[in-house]
Parts: C-alpha cells; sequence; structure tokens
C-alpha cells in the first residue's frame, strides 16, 4: 500500500465526518482538492522542490488523526505563561494539534478594536461566510504540492484573523500552536489571516510539542495583505526531536503593501518551511527572512518562491543557518520576476556555517528574470567561523568557546535585527543564546516554551 | 597586448549575420536514417572497428534505450525523433589522405572559407588543427612535429587502430557510456573526433585545436574528444564549431573526455558558433553536450567557453577534483539572441583535499530568447578545505528575453568555504547617454559595454579565439540596442 | 555658437526649465551659478539630448542648427563636450578601446578615415599631459575605480581628445582638492581659443578663479534670473544666494 492510499481511504470512509465538523468555505474546496491529493501524492525527493526532503516518508507512519474532533483534555490557558512572550500582550489564541481552543479566554485580554475579528477559522467560515468565502484557498490555489491538497482534504479548523480597513493593531497577537497527544499524532490545521487595506497588524505564530510522541504537523496558513497595509508574520518553531513540522505560507500582497515573514527555528525535528509570496499590486516590499540553528539530526529545510508579478516591488531575503551535530540545512530560494515587473529590486542572501564535520548544507538560491529594468542580485555561501576573528578576540583575553559564541550570535545578528518586536526579539536572543551553550536539548520533553526550557 | 587586442575590436564591423551559414556541395557516404543494434554494426564496420568497442557501443545503446531526455524546469527542449536522424555521414575521399593533394579541393576550400588554415602553408606557425567534417576527420595538421615531442594528436578513429591500448584504458572512464542520455546516445553512434596523448612531463609547444563542421543534411553529429594529459604535461586545447544555416533542426550530441595526471595541467576552450536558427527561430542546432575532466593530485583543469550559437545549448562541463590539491575552473560567456536558449554552466566535484574551483559565468540575453545558468558545487565528506568562488551575472538586453540562475550547492564538510554571487542587470540608460555624449553610436555602445562586461572571461582565451570571440559577440548583438 | 530660445523641459512629467534665454558667442567663458536644485545640472543634461528629459518648448540653435531632437551622439559629433558632474563608470571597457571608438565616430561624421592605431596612441599620449594623467590609464575601464579627482581630469582629459566647440563644465569642481582643482582648470585653459567657448556650471565661486568667465548668469527656479560680468560671481560667494531669491520671489 502506497503511503497515500491510507489517507485515500481513510478520507472515503470519513467524508462525511470531516465535513460535519468542519464548515462553509473549508468543506467547498475538500472534494476537488481530494482529487487533485488522489492524484498527485506526496511530493517526492524526484520533485525539483524537495530534492533533499523526503516528506512522503513522514507521512508512512501510523498516527492518529482527530477527524472526530474530540475534545483534548487540556486547558492551555493554565499555563499560557510559559508560551507567551514575556511582557507582551496578553492577546493569545490556542491551536491546540488542530483544534482551535475556544472554551475559555485568556484572563483580562487587552480589548480587540472594532471590527477586528480573531477566532476559530471554523466558526469564521459559518459567521462569516463573506470574508472566509472571498479568501479561502485564493492564495494556495496555484500550488502544485500534494500536501497542500492533502491540508485542504483534512483541515477542519484553525485561527482566522481579520482586520478591517484602516484599523491598526495597538499590539501583536500571539498564535500558539500547542502538540499534545497520548498517541503519535498528525495535525492538519488551517489558518486564514486578512488585512484590509491601509490595516496594520503583527502575528507571532508559534509551536511547541509536548509529551513523549511523534507528532507530524502540516498547516497552510494564507494572508492577504491590502492596499497599503502593513503586516508582520513571526514563525517560532521549538519543538523536539520527534516533531516533523509541515509549514505552508501563502502571501499576497497588493499595492503598497509591507509585509515581513521572519521564519525562527530553533530547535525541532525534521522541519519543512514553504512560503510562497506573490506581489499582486505595484511598489509592495516584501522582507523575507529566517534563520535555523540545528543540532543532533534536527533537519531545516526551507522553500520560497516570490513571484514579481507587478513592477515597482522591493524584496529583501535574507537566511541564516548555523548547522552543528548530524544536522542538515537545506536553502532554496526562487525569484521570479515576470516580463511586465519593471523596476523590481531583490536581492537574496543565504549564508551558512557548518560547524561540525558531519552537517550537511544544501543551498539553491535561484533567480528566474524576465524583465530588463531590474536589480535583482543574490548571493549564498556556506563557511566556518573566521579563524582570525576567533584569534583576535581570543587575543584579548576571551577564551575560545566564548568567542566562537560571540561570532555566532553576530552571525545570526541580522536576522534577529529583523524581529520589529522588541519583547519578543529579546526573548529569541535569549534562547539563541542557550541553544548556542546547548541548554535547550533536543529531548527535552514536555516543557517547551518560548522563554527558555527547564534546565 | 592588451592595446593590440583592443584595436582589433575596434575595427569596423560589417552588418553581417551567420556567416557561416554556407553548404557545401560534396559526395557524401550516409547510413540510411533510423538507429537500431544494425546500424551500429554498420558504423562500427565501416570504421574498422576491434570487437571491444562494438560491445562499448552495443551496451551504450542498451542502456540509451531505457532512458529518457531530460526534463529539466525552465529548459524546453523538443521531443526529437531519432529515427529521422542519419547517423553517419561521411565526406567521400579517399581512406586516410595521406597528403593534402589527396583531400578532395572542396573540403579544402570549405576550410578556407572558415577560416581554419589546413593546408601546410597557410597553417598558423603556433597551432594544429584537426578539421572533422561531419562525422569524420578530414585533416589533421603538424602532425609529425608533435610526434617528435612524442605527442599524439589525430582522429580518435586512427587512435583507435593505432593506439587501441590508451583508448581502451580511458574511453569512457570519465564519462561512463550510462551517464546520460546523449552521452548514452553519443557512445552508441559516436564517428569521430579527436584524440590527445600528451606524454609525461612534455608542454605541448603549441595550441591544438578541433574544428567541427556540420554540412550533411539531417545529420546528427556525434564527436567524441579524449584528451589525457599524463604527469606533469601541459596542454592548451581549442574547439570551434560552425554549420550551415538550414530551416531543420540539426542533433550535435558530443562528449569531451579529459584525463588530467598528476601535476598537469590543461586548458581547454570552446568558441561555439553553431548556426543558431534564423530571426523566428526556424532551424538551428541542438547542441547537447556532455564535457567532464577528471583531476588527479595537483592538477588543473581550466574550461573557457563562449556560446554564441545553437538553437538550444545544453552543455555542463565539468571537473571532478578526485586529486587532492587539484584546481578546476569555469569561464563561460553565453549570448542568446532572437529564440535560442542556452543552459549551461558546471559542475565542480570536490573530492581531494585542499581542492579548490572558481566559476565565472557571464549570461547576455537579448530578443526572445532565454539564458540559463546552472551549476553544482558539491564537496564530499572527505575533501577537507575545499574553496569554491563562483560568480554567475546576467545582463539582459530588452524585455522579452529571460535570465535565470540555478546554482546548487551542497555541501558535506564543514571545512568548506564556498561562495556564490550572481547579479542580474541591464545597461544603465546612464552608461548609454555617457557614451553617447561621446559620440558613440547606440549599436557601438552596446558592443562596447558588453565586450566590456564579458571581458572577464575573454581574456582567459588564447589570442586568436579571443578576437573571434569579441566579433562573434557583437554579430550575435547586432541591432538589439534599440529594444534595450 | 549657441543661442537658446524659450527653453521649457521636464523629467517625469515635472517642468524643471521655464523658459531659458541663453546665447554664447565664439571665444566666450560663461559661467552659470544657482542655489541647489535651480536647474543647473538639467540645463547641461537637455542641452546634451539626454533622453530623460523632455523639450515640451524652445529652441536650442548650435552653429545655425537647432539641436533639439537630435541625438545625443550626432550632437557630440557636432562639437558639444559635457564634462559629467558624476561620471559613470562602465566595468571592463577600457579607456583606450572607448576613446578610439568615439574619436573615430567622430571622424566618420566628418567624413575622414579611421585613425591609425600608432596615430591614436600618440594622440592619447598628448593629451594625457594636459591634465597630468598616468600612462596607466589607458589600460584601466572606464572611470571604474577612478577617484573623485581621477574622474574629472579624465573628462578633460576625454575633452582635449574630442577638441569640441563648445565645452559644458558641470560643476566640475566639485569633489576637487585644490590641487586636482588648479590640475583641471589649467587644463581647461590650455584647451581654450577664440573659435571654441566654454560653459562652466559651478556652485561656487572657487573654480571661477581659475577659469575666468566673461559673463555669469544666475538660475533660479528654471530661470536665468541675472546677467553680468565676472564680479557678479564675486558678490555671490560674499552675499551668497538669499538676496537674489528674495528679488525674485518679491517680484
Amino acid at each position: 500500500m502506497s503511503v497515500e492510499e491510507q489517507y485515500i481511504n481513510l478520507y472515503k470512509q470519513h467524508a462525511d465526518t470531516i465535513e460535519k465538523n468542519s464548515a462553509g468555505a473549508l468543506n467547498d474546496a475538500r472534494k476537488a482538492a481530494f482529487e487533485r491529493f488522489s492524484k498527485r501524492g506526496f511530493p517526492t525527493k524526484k520533485d525539483e522542490e524537495y530534492l533533499y526532503t523526503d516528506i512522503a516518508s513522514s507521512f508512512a507512519p501510523d498516527y492518529g488523526m482527530n477527524i472526530n474532533a474530540v475534545d483534548f483534555n487540556v486547558n492551555p490557558y493554565s499555563s499560557a505563561h510559559k508560551y507567551s512572550v514575556p511582557g507582551l500582550s496578553n492577546r493569545i489564541y490556542f491551536v491546540v494539534n488542530d483544534q482551535f481552543y475556544d472554551k475559555e479566554q485568556q484572563p483580562k485580554a487587552a480589548p480587540l478594536p472594532d471590527g477586528v475579528i480573531a477566532c476559530s477559522l471554523k466558526k469564521a467560515a459559518a459567521e462569516h461566510k463573506d470574508i472566509v468565502d472571498k479568501h479561502y484557498g485564493k492564495a494556495a490555489k496555484d500550488s502544485k504540492d500534494g500536501s497542500v491538497d492533502f491540508n485542504t482534504t483534512f483541515a477542519e479548523d484553525g485561527f482566522f484573523l481579520y482586520v478591517p480597513k484602516g484599523v491598526k493593531m495597538p499590539y501583536p497577537i500571539q498564535l500558539v500552536n500547542l502538540m499534545t497527544s497520548s498517541i503519535d499524532q498528525l495535525a492538519t490545521c488551517r489558518n486564514l489571516i486578512v488585512i484590509e487595506d491601509g490595516a496594520e497588524a503583527k502575528l507571532i505564530d508559534s509551536i511547541f510539542a509536548q509529551n513523549d510522541h511523534k507528532f507530524l504537523a502540516n498547516r497552510v496558513t494564507e494572508i492577504f495583505v491590502g492596499k497599503g497595509a502593513k503586516y508582520e508574520h513571526y514563525k517560532v518553531e521549538n519543538t523536539r526531536s520527534d516533531m516533523t513540522n509541515l509549514s505552508h505560507i501563502f502571501m499576497e500582497l497588493d499595492e503598497n503593501s509591507d509585509a515581513l515573514v521572519n521564519e525562527l527555528t530553533l530547535q525541532n525535528g525534521l522541519t519543512r518551511n514553504n512560503v510562497e509570496v506573490n506581489f499582486r499590486g505595484k511598489n509592495a516590499n516584501l522582507d523575507l527572512c529566517g534563520m535555523a540553528i540545528c543540532d543532533g539530526e534536527q533537519h531545516t529545510d526551507t522553500d520560497t518562491l516570490v513571484n514579481h508579478w507587478e513592477g515597482g516591488c522591493t524584496t529583501n531575503e535574507l537566511y541564516k543557518y548555523v548547522l552543528d551535530g548530524k544536522s542538515t540545512g537545506c536553502f532554496s530560494g526562487t525569484i521570479m520576476v515576470a516580463q511586465d515587473a519593471q523596476k523590481t529590486k531583490a536581492i537574496q542572501t543565504n549564508k551558512n556555517i557548518c560547524l561540525s564535520k558531519e552537517a550537511r548544507m544544501y543551498t539553491r538560491p535561484h533567480l528566474e528574470i524576465y524583465a530588463d529594468d531590474v536589480i535583482c542580485n543574490h548571493g549564498a555561501t556556506v563557511g566556518q567561523l573566521n579563524n582570525d576573528e576567533i584569534f583576535y578576540l581570543r587575543s584579548r583575553g576571551i577564551p575560545e568557546p566564548v568567542a566562537k559564541m560571540l561570532l555566532m550570535f553576530a552571525f545570526v545578528n541580522d536576522v534577529e535585527e529583523k524581529i520589529m518586536i522588541p519583547e519578543l526579539k529579546d526573548a529569541i536572543r535569549m534562547m539563541v543564546e542557550r541553544k548556542f551553550r546547548g541548554e535547550i536539548e533536543s529531548t527535552c520533553k514536555g516543557c517547551a516554551s518560548i522563554s527558555a526550557c527547564h534546565s | 597586448m592588451a592595446e593590440n587586442n583592443d584595436d582589433k575590436i575596434i575595427e569596423e564591423l560589417a552588418n553581417e549575420e551567420y556567416k557561416y551559414g554556407f553548404t557545401t556541395d560534396i559526395d557524401t557516404d550516409y547510413i540510411p536514417a533510423g538507429l537500431n543494434e544494425d546500424t551500429i554494426r554498420l558504423i562500427s564496420e565501416k570504421k574498422g572497428e576491434p570487437d571491444w568497442l562494438l560491445e562499448f557501443r552495443l551496451k551504450a545503446y542498451n542502456q540509451w534505450k531505457k532512458m529518457e531526455m531530460p526534463h529539466w524546469p525552465h529548459l524546453d527542449l523538443p521531443e526529437l525523433d531519432y529515427q529521422a536522424i542519419k547517423y553517419y555521414a561521411a565526406p567521400k575521399q579517399k581512406k586516410g589522405p595521406e597528403s593534402l593533394d589527396e583531400v578532395d579541393p572542396e573540403l579544402l576550400k570549405t576550410f578556407d572559407k572558415l577560416g581554419i588554415p589546413i593546408e601546410e602553408q597557410k597553417m598558423h606557425v603556433g597551432m594544429a588543427v584537426d578539421a572533422i567534417m561531419d562525422s569524420v576527420s578530414v585533416k589533421t595538421t603538424n602532425k609529425e612535429k608533435l610526434a617528435a615531442e612524442g605527442i599524439i594528436f589525430c582522429s580518435i578513429s586512427e587512435a583507435v587502430k593505432n593506439y587501441p591500448d590508451l583508448v581502451k584504458k580511458y574511453l569512457g572512464s570519465v564519462v561512463p557510456a550510462g551517464d546520460n542520455f546523449f552521452a548514452a546516445l553519443n557512445s552508441a553512434v559516436f564517428s569521430d573526433g579527436s584524440f590527445v596523448y600528451i606524454p609525461k612531463g612534455v608542454r605541448c609547444p603549441m595550441e591544438l585545436s578541433s574544428y567541427f563542421r556540420i554540412n550533411a543534411i539531417n545529420t546528427g553529429q556525434f564527436e567524441r574528444t579524449l584528451i589525457v594529459a599524463d604527469d606533469e604535461s601541459y596542454v592548451s586545447y581549442l574547439e570551434g564549431c560552425t554549420a550551415p544555416a538550414r530551416d531543420e533542426y540539426q542533433l550535435h550530441a558530443a562528449i569531451v573526455e579529459i584525463i588530467v595526471n598528476d601535476r598537469a595541467e590543461v586548458k581547454y576552450s570552446t568558441v561555439q558558433n553553431w548556426y543558431p536558427g534564423d530571426k523566428q527561430g526556424k532551424g538551428g542546432v541542438y547542441n547537447f553536450v556532455t564535457k567532464r575532466g577528471l583531476c588527479k593530485d595537483d592538477a588543473k583543469l581550466s574550461w573557457t567557453q563562449v556560446e554564441t550559437g545553437s538553437a538550444i545549448t545544453w552543455k555542463y562541463p565539468s571537473c571532478v577534483l578526485k586529486g587532492d590539491n587539484s584546481v578546476g575552473e569555469f569561464y563561460s560567456v553565453a549570448v542568446t539572441n532572437n529564440y535560442q536558449q542556452a543552459d549551461t554552466g558546471t559542475k565542480m566535484i570536490h573530492l581531494g583535499k585542499n581542492t579548490r574551483s572558481h566559476i565565472c559565468s557571464k549570461g547576455i540575453s537579448a530578443g526572445r530568447s532565454q539564458n540559463s545558468y546552472r551549476g553544482l558545487v558539491r564537496v564530499s565528506p572527505e575533501a577537507d578545505n575545499a574553496r569554491n568562488f563562483s560568480q554567475c551575472d546576467s545582463l539582459l538586453l530588452g524585455d522579452k528575453c529571460g535570465a535565470h540562475t540555478f546554482p546548487y550547492m551542497d555541501i558535506h564538510n564543514d571545512t568548506a568555504v564556498v561562495e556564490h554571487e550572481a547579479t542580474t542587470s541591464k545597461i544603465s540608460d546612464e552608461q548609454m547617454f555617457y557614451c553617447n555624449q561621446r559620440g558613440i553610436s547606440n549599436n557601438n555602445a552596446v558592443s562596447l559595454i558588453v565586450n566590456g562586461y564579458a571581458k572577464e572571461v575573454l581574456n582567459k582565451l588564447p589570442m586568436e579565439f579571443a578576437v573571434e570571440a569579441q566579433r562573434l559577440l557583437e554579430i550575435s548583438l547586432e541591432n538589439t540596442s534599440s529594444v534595450g | 555658437m549657441l543661442e537658446i530660445k524659450n527653453l521649457h523641459a521636464n523629467i517625469n512629467g515635472k517642468e524643471i526649465l521655464k523658459g531659458i534665454k541663453l546665447t554664447v558667442n565664439d571665444g566666450e567663458v560663461h559661467a552659470i551659478m544657482g542655489p541647489n536644485g535651480s536647474g543647473k545640472s538639467t540645463l547641461s543634461s537637455v542641452i546634451t539630448g539626454n533622453p530623460a528629459y523632455e523639450i515640451t518648448e524652445g529652441e536650442i540653435i548650435f552653429n545655425g542648427k537647432n539641436i533639439v531632437g537630435m541625438s545625443p551622439e550626432d550632437i557630440s559629433r557636432e562639437g558639444v563636450f559635457l564634462s559629467f558632474q558624476y561620471p559613470v563608470e562602465i566595468p571592463g571597457v577600457s579607456m583606450v578601446n572607448f576613446m578610439r571608438t568615439a574619436v573615430n565616430e567622430h571622424r566618420k561624421y566628418k567624413g575622414l578615415d579611421p585613425l591609425p592605431a600608432s596615430e591614436f596612441l600618440k594622440l592619447m599620449r598628448e593629451k594625457k599631459e594636459y591634465v597630468e594623467l598616468d600612462n596607466k590609464l589607458a589600460n584601466r575601464s572606464v572611470n571604474e575605480g577612478f577617484s573623485g579627482g581621477e574622474k574629472k581630469r579624465n573628462e578633460i582629459f576625454q575633452m582635449a581628445m574630442l577638441e569640441p566647440k563648445l565645452s559644458i563644465l558641470d560643476e566640475t569642481d566639485s569633489g576637487l582638492d585644490i590641487d586636482a582643482l588648479r590640475i583641471v582648470a589649467n587644463g581647461v585653459n590650455k584647451l581654450k581659443s577664440k573659435d571654441n567657448s566654454t560653459i562652466v556650471i559651478t556652485h561656487y565661486q572657487r573654480l571661477l578663479d581659475y577659469i575666468v568667465p566673461d559673463i555669469v548668469h544666475v538660475l533660479y527656479k528654471g530661470r536665468i534670473v541675472k546677467t553680468a560680468g565676472k564680479e557678479l560671481a564675486l558678490e555671490l560667494e560674499e552675499k551668497g544666494y538669499d538676496w537674489i531669491k528674495k528679488e525674485v520671489d518679491g517680484e
């Protein structure tokens, strides 16, 4: 039986249950997605986009899937402090495995501005049908990735954020994805974020894993940024070695919008981050960045595709990897500039440090340019810490391990500088430091947190 | 030298288009179109080959049958009917002309017209030429002079007869028969090509050169070049190609294998000017070439290419840096215009310790052409202290063409330092106006700026080739300035 | 030599020149001064046919020919030379190659044969003397890696090579130390004759100590608002532009 078959059968048997536990647009898109998935299957290493990550075999083990939307008996709010960025607003939402948790609210949460909707996507699909129908599946529609079809086939719920025209969110929203279960668990979750014209918002989208089980998360997040709107998206991962985290972000940028995506992978098992951004209007700006600090047998694969369909837009892309142990890093970045997208400016940079003999780095910084009046540069490097710099620090009395650590901090600093929320920046810096000091264990269980491990 | 060089560049250029598009009317010996085991036996028989070579061919053919044409992203390779192609065509002449008197005067005229001197009195002093038309080697010059140094320079057919042990030892050792679709095809049906052997410690006293010419209609050209540079030897090898302008596509699938032994150095330069098709994209040569060299300890292999011709170019001259301290280099200028597609780059495979590689690629696209750099740098776990630097620049002339960069870096060693940089740009309005203000016309300004842009690569070519290459760039880009 | 009548010009739809009137006779040196953003550099670009600018009205008569709409290379070949404020870098194109192309295009325009290589190189050597440029220049790429002073000397060297009838020096003094300024100005003065004319565009008086103008104009808000003898430059040096602005804006 192929890997796909068990899921095809599962859907056939439970299509009704899945529909019953979901709503509106999610159900409308399901059947077509299932047919696409049945045809395409999961991507394999033969696909150019998945050369270095065998995602199909990640789906092979026998995971539990919560098709019946059974309650997980946890109240995440009881330990919200562990996942909330210290000092930051307490407007925090939880998705437990793949279910939006709405039995309780964070006590004394900061009020939402008028018209802002933050809730379960399932609920929104029913109660704000027009908004969800207008956007759901639209940003991901050109994806050829079978795991996206898989998500659309099985997703019942997730997070929904809507910021109406001109409304500026006064604080960042935190969305915490919590993997917790008493069996091996596959979570299929779907988020939809709509930032209307002239609105502003920031979202911290973090994922943590509790318990001693294998987890596989397959999340799709669609983001629409309207004309002149501003949006920042921080994806933070602090999970464990038996976590497989497959994340897809699809983003549509309208005229004059300004977006930032920063993916911070600090502790993980196998992570695949897909980001696809489409410029749909002129003069928009995208900052796309991320870092991965890997050791042990961690595997972090980032695949970004930025399509400049319209002229006058800017992309600044920067990804950095620090690889130790037997870890593997992969970076594939494509920037496409269409024929009509004159005056595009795009810079793509991927820099990597290998600290150990067995670490592996694969990088593919690709440019596809069909317009002539553009400035497009890319650069990629794989190397080590600079010995002259280490020596310079040592000559000032700094011991070698400290010198190396300082240089590693310096190496990832420019990605940290792209964290525009000071509280988050501090929290990440602290975690990075603990990671470099070897204080975060990949085998650590049940104490996942944003501020640090228990140690 | 720089000034002298420049003088030639500034020579006024006639408004010429592809000037090698003529055909030669000459009696040709064909094998009928189509490919099967019998065709291969026939080719082998015509060439009077030993059994081991026939077996080599048949084995390759059987592998090829199971393979598919590569389908890569951003490269539009048309399906070809391999049964409609003739796999052997030879200008009829007495076997192995001993002197020039025995060479058909039409052939001499052809090469003369192409500017390839194979008559002794016209020969370049510092160059030996192997002239190949369609499937066979027509004439190799300067053989005797080279023989005095112990250097073997002859057609590969001759080498099979006269130096079977050398050929048997090295043929297919760097590019195995089943390496890829086109390599397998070539291994099955290759007709001729050049063979070079430089003995231990010998510096080849002159440039060696092959000149390839497709003439016959509907005929594939499948040449095979094998170069063996023994320990501490040196050779610089040049290759040039042209074909007549025909409305039909012409297939060219070649293999170049180079073995660079300990402390030896090989420079391989190509000026590829196959017929690119007409302005509407009709006709032209499909150029599918596998070029690879194996470097032993302290060896150095340097590829330099100027690619201006062919409707489709598919080639990735590569270096397998097996020996410790070996060095691989790749310098490339690829110019595409009208409907041409160029997909070219290199592979640098670092296996030995302290190996170095340098990649410099300059793509220039005009018209409705697509120009891609596709390259791989791999550092294996054993290759301690490997270093690579790659610079891949693209220049766009006009807004209907594409310039793409597809590097792959696979790093399996923590002592490696690998750097890749790429830029895409166009000629700035400011640069054009500056030239205009000094009285320089748009066409001349474009050709000046493009030549300047490609200079780093052109400078790596031997003198005679450099000038030719610069002229080619200018011709390839005639009348593109109005677009830009 | 040059007569500009009611010249209006735009860039990106914004009007910068709003009716320039200017007459330069053979052998004269004119200085055009004015505060930042008054349109000085636009004027030099427009005269030399820079396609970035659009002439909406007016005429530029150069030796009897209206050169409005003429291609920049033909304007150059007619004998107008611009020493750029910011000379552009052209990587990989050697100076000798660049100049040889330019000189021969000028010759072709006049119906002359190209200059043989040896004569051309001799000419280069001679002309380099004017601005004390060193011999390595010939093999370097156009302006690439040149210091500010070298770039400006290189401009004057090109002027010497092309022997223009009208030279426009756009802020040639900017970024120069006093020694470089002297070298550049000496070069210009040596090239001066009763048959050629010069327009010096500058913000400051100091270049005019070396290249003495016959007539000084003040450009402000796209118009020439004042014309006088060389004493005007000294007055501007002393009092700045405010009094002129007041005079004009007050009207």
